[in-house]
């Protein structure tokens, strides 16, 4: 790495990294940051949709025109930030927090290695990452605005769509590359640099969900990546890879040779798209697993269930993705297949939140900060999953499709499911990172306020969508059946922005705590396994020696032993 | 000792070239005879599939790998074929 | 920290073979997605435009496959000869191969300055399109090859961080390399023959 001559400058140590630690740090300020923004974003909408047609306040006059003159948000700018706020949520918050920052961060320490296998990888996987978020956001710089067509860019709206739409495809284009150097890094180290006595049943859960899903990446996004060199060229080439012989837009016939397919699109989307979702959700499932059995002082029930339950989801997400399709005219018979497949990679999901809840059982539970999100994922998690289900049927999701019950379904998942997992991550390692806590206080009253608003804006989503609210609706009052549920979005409404205030508690715990927090020893959560084996912060290599491993991940409460943790590298 | 390892290595290498420009040659007469589309498109897949055997397992040396990487390859080969044939049931024919 | 890592490797594959391997499975889906495309709107689109047989240029195209088959050959016997620590064979093979690379390139640049000559560009039909395509992002990869293959021959001669006891980075090429000419094993046939 650095040659040992001379101190590492400012540059090498802090922006161009090769240390894990220090670019899953970046990775985590930066994703947090891009969830703001994707959460500010959606605040401008929630207006909207709480009153239709009225100026913003505050900002609505700060607002450039052609997103909202006179300080009322127009339709495509609706649809602007309604397509942005889910390319950067999922894109460039959710699995770089999940991925590129937990990974990176306490994957090598999990396991016992100095580093990732490929340090310049690692800090290339970042810097792409970053060069593609600062491309996304640079497409509200484009003629038309940013990209409109929603964060599936559908053909063929997205092929007629204006620049920012390219600008789009060029951004995600950027994140692939970022994603795949990442997940070859994450396999390789998983697979090779396990420390002695290391074996695979060994591993922490963590663990396991990061090489599930860092295989998931790996195998769909390139179909993703060609899709997109498809709608690229059908955008600035003009080839009609996506676009049907004979289509006319305003009256005027397109003049392109034909003879495409908007379905292609959709299936090629949509295969990546779909394991996309387990990329979300098993990172935070992971962590809640470390959480819990830490929390609990007693092994997981079911590590093997879990692990297998979470290679399982792994495999058979590759074979659903048509139910995000089962309305868009594809062919029945393969809806009956995707409904069936759907049905059977509920199971898992079930197996893994139930294994989950029985490690509660005969647990001497600490009730610290870290274990109440741990615990809050649990219910929520099994909200979202079971509201999935009337998705996963055809027979309902002919109703239910394109409802704001999808939009409460997914959040529930991502939003209560996932973030707060992640949010829990950040409070259990934060030790690990900075040497010092966050204070307990603050990051108890901010649980339980998020989890709050959290379910005041998604439960009413459920309501609205059995109701018919449409998804994607600048207006909601323009149709009559919506009319009834039209009070909810004010409440929705007013929980999201006390949302957004909340989470100001969680920043500034977070950067006060950095420097100023209370001060911690090595392993403050007295756990077992290996990345509480090293100095908080560790130092660059993090082992001082190459740890061996004697036994498996929580080994708490071991009968005959003076304390009720039993690290893994311990030898007696 | 070392000699005659890569002596029958090359040996071998030069074979599979064999091999491959026959296979090449034969796929390209039989492209000559215009046969119905399935059995020309089965023919075609079925000689680039031992071509490209013939490379990965020789030239690539996945013959003397074990079964992770042999795991690897073979596993996006199937994820491909996961993706290919629901969407050429759909919207194929 | 270097002793660390020198002595933590479970499955005894070094880190860059298991990564390219993982990254060219990768590749099999990038290439496998658009291949699959072209099947799935030539087997189902109703105005794909397939040409006559006669404008798609086969006798150049084979020649283009035997080309490729060949610096095939040459890379593996490139890589043979410095395991044995042969290293004009190496060079000269790394060489052959590398000028074979250009060739193949040369010959495809001719094809396309044919057929937008005979009026089958991006845009004119849908073969076109998927011509263009598919055969433009595998020359991209060839070229991508080329600059490894020259980096590795570099690297090579140099004996310092290629040499018959470190032969890893020119066996990453030559996987690469025969990888390259795999997709070609599957693009010609179902372009050009079918």
């Amino acid at each position: 790495m650095n040659s040992t001559h001379h101190e590492p400058t400012f540059v090498q140590r802090y922006i161009f990294s090769l240390d894990h630690k220090v670019i899953g740090l970046q990775y985590m300020i930066t994703s947090m940051i891009f969830l703001l923004v994707g959460f500010s974003f959606m605040l401008i909408m929630r207006w909207q949709l709480a009153f239709p047609g009225h100026p913003i306040p505050v900002i609505g006059h700060w607002l450039p025109g052609w997103i909202a003159p006179g300080g009322v948000l127009v339709p495509d700018a609706y649809n602007m930030l309604g397509a942005m706020h889910g390319t950067i949520m999922i894109f460039l918050g959710v699995v770089p927090l999940g991925v590129g920052a937990f990974g990176n961060y306490v994957l090598p320490l999990q396991i016992g290695a100095p580093d990732m296998a490929f340090p310049r990888l690692n800090m290339m996987s970042y810097w792409v990452y970053f060069m593609g978020g600062i491309v996304m956001l640079g497409s509200f710089l484009c003629p038309g605005g940013p990209a409109q067509s929603g964060w599936t860019s559908y053909a063929p709206l997205s092929v007629i769509a204006g620049s920012g739409q390219t600008v789009w495809i060029i951004g995600m284009i950027f994140l692939i590359t970022s994603s795949l150097f990442g997940s070859i890094n994450f396999l390789v180290t998983a697979i090779n640099m396990r420390a002695p006595g290391l074996t695979w049943f060994r591993l922490p859960v963590f663990v396991w969900a990061q090489v599930v899903t860092a295989i998931l990446l790996l195998i769909a996004f390139p179909v993703l990546e060609a899709g997109s060199i498809l709608q690229l060229l059908d955008r600035v080439a003009g080839t009609s890879f996506f676009i049907p012989a004979g289509l006319i837009i305003d009256g005027v016939p397109m003049t392109r040779a034909g003879g495409g397919s908007v379905l292609l699109w959709q299936h090629l989307f949509w295969f990546l798209a779909h394991p996309e979702v387990y990329v979300l959700i098993l990172p935070a499932m992971g962590i809640v697993a470390e959480i819990l059995a830490n929390g609990t002082r007693k092994p997981l029930f079911g590590y093997k269930e879990i692990v297998g339950s979470m290679i399982f989801i792994g495999l058979l997400s590759f074979f659903v993705w048509a139910h995000h399709m089962f309305l868009s005219g594809m062919k029945s018979s393969l809806a009956k297949g995707f409904t069936t497949t759907t049905m059977i990679i509920s199971v898992p999901s079930v197996a893994i939140l139930t294994c989950l809840i029985l490690s509660l059982m005969g647990g001497s539970i600490r009730y610290r900060s870290p274990m109440l999100y741990a615990l809050g994922f649990l219910p929520m998690f099994g909200i979202g999953g079971l509201t999935g289900l009337p998705l996963g049927f055809t027979v309902t999701d002919i109703y239910l499709h394109d409802t704001y019950y999808v939009i409460g379904h997914f959040h529930y998942v991502v939003v209560t499911g996932s973030l707060i997992a992640l949010m829990g991550g950040v409070v259990y390692w934060f030790p690990k990172f900075y040497g010092r806590r966050m204070n307990e206080c603050w990051n108890k009253i901010h649980f339980w306020l998020t989890i709050i608003f959290m379910n005041g804006i998604f439960f009413p989503m459920f309501i609205q969508g059995i109701a018919g609210v449409q998804r994607r609706l600048y207006d909601p009052t323009i149709q009559l059946h919506n009319v009834i549920v039209q009070p909810t979005n004010i409440f929705m409404s007013a929980s999201a922005l006390c949302l957004m205030l909340t989470q100001s508690i969680f920043v500034v715990n977070f950067f006060y705590s950095m420097f100023k927090g209370e001060k911690t020893e090595e392993n403050p959560w007295q756990a077992t396994t290996l990345e509480w084996a090293c100095p908080s912060p560790p130092p660059h290599g993090n082992f001082t020696s190459l740890p061996t491993v004697y036994r498996g991940p929580y080994e708490y409460s071991v009968p005959g032993r003076s304390t009720d943790w039993w690290p893994q590298n311990a030898s007696n | 000792m070392k000699n005659e390892h890569s002596k029958a290595m090359i040996k071998t290498y030069l074979a599979v070239f064999g091999a491959l420009a026959v296979l090449t040659a034969l796929t390209v007469m039989v492209s000559t005879l215009h046969l119905p589309r399935v059995p020309a498109v089965a023919l075609a897949v079925l000689i680039a599939l031992v071509k490209a055997s013939l490379i990965t397992a020789f030239f690539m040396h996945m013959k003397s790998e074990g079964r992770l990487i042999a795991g690897i390859f073979l596993a996006s080969l199937f994820f491909l074929l996961v993706l290919i044939i629901p969407v050429i049931i759909d919207i194929g024919f | 920290m270097s002793s660390l890592e020198a002595t933590q490797n479970q499955t005894g594959i070094p880190n860059g073979k298991l990564g390219m391997w993982l990254f060219l499975a990768s590749e099999v889906m990038l290439f496998g997605g658009l291949l699959s495309s072209y099947v799935i709107l030539r087997t189902g689109s109703p105005n794909f435009g397939m040409p006559a047989r006669e404008l798609l240029g086969v006798p150049w195209a084979t020649l283009n496959t035997f080309v490729l088959i060949t610096s095939s050959v040459s890379m593996v016997l490139a890589l043979s000869a410095m395991q044995d620590g042969r290293i004009p064979a190496f060079r000269n093979f790394m060489l052959l191969t590398i000028t074979l690379g250009f060739v193949f390139l040369g010959i495809k640049s001719y094809e396309y300055w044919h057929k937008i000559s005979e009026g089958i560009t991006i845009t004119s039909s849908l073969f076109g399109s998927f011509y263009f395509t598919l055969t433009g992002l595998h020359a991209l990869h060839v070229i991508g090859g080329i600059v490894f293959n020259i980096y590795v021959l570099v690297q090579g001669l140099k004996g310092k961080i290629i040499n018959p006891d470190h032969p890893d980075r020119l066996e990453y090429a030559g996987l690469y390399w025969h990888f390259v000419d795999v997709v070609w094993v599957f693009l010609f046939p179902l372009i050009y023959l079918i």
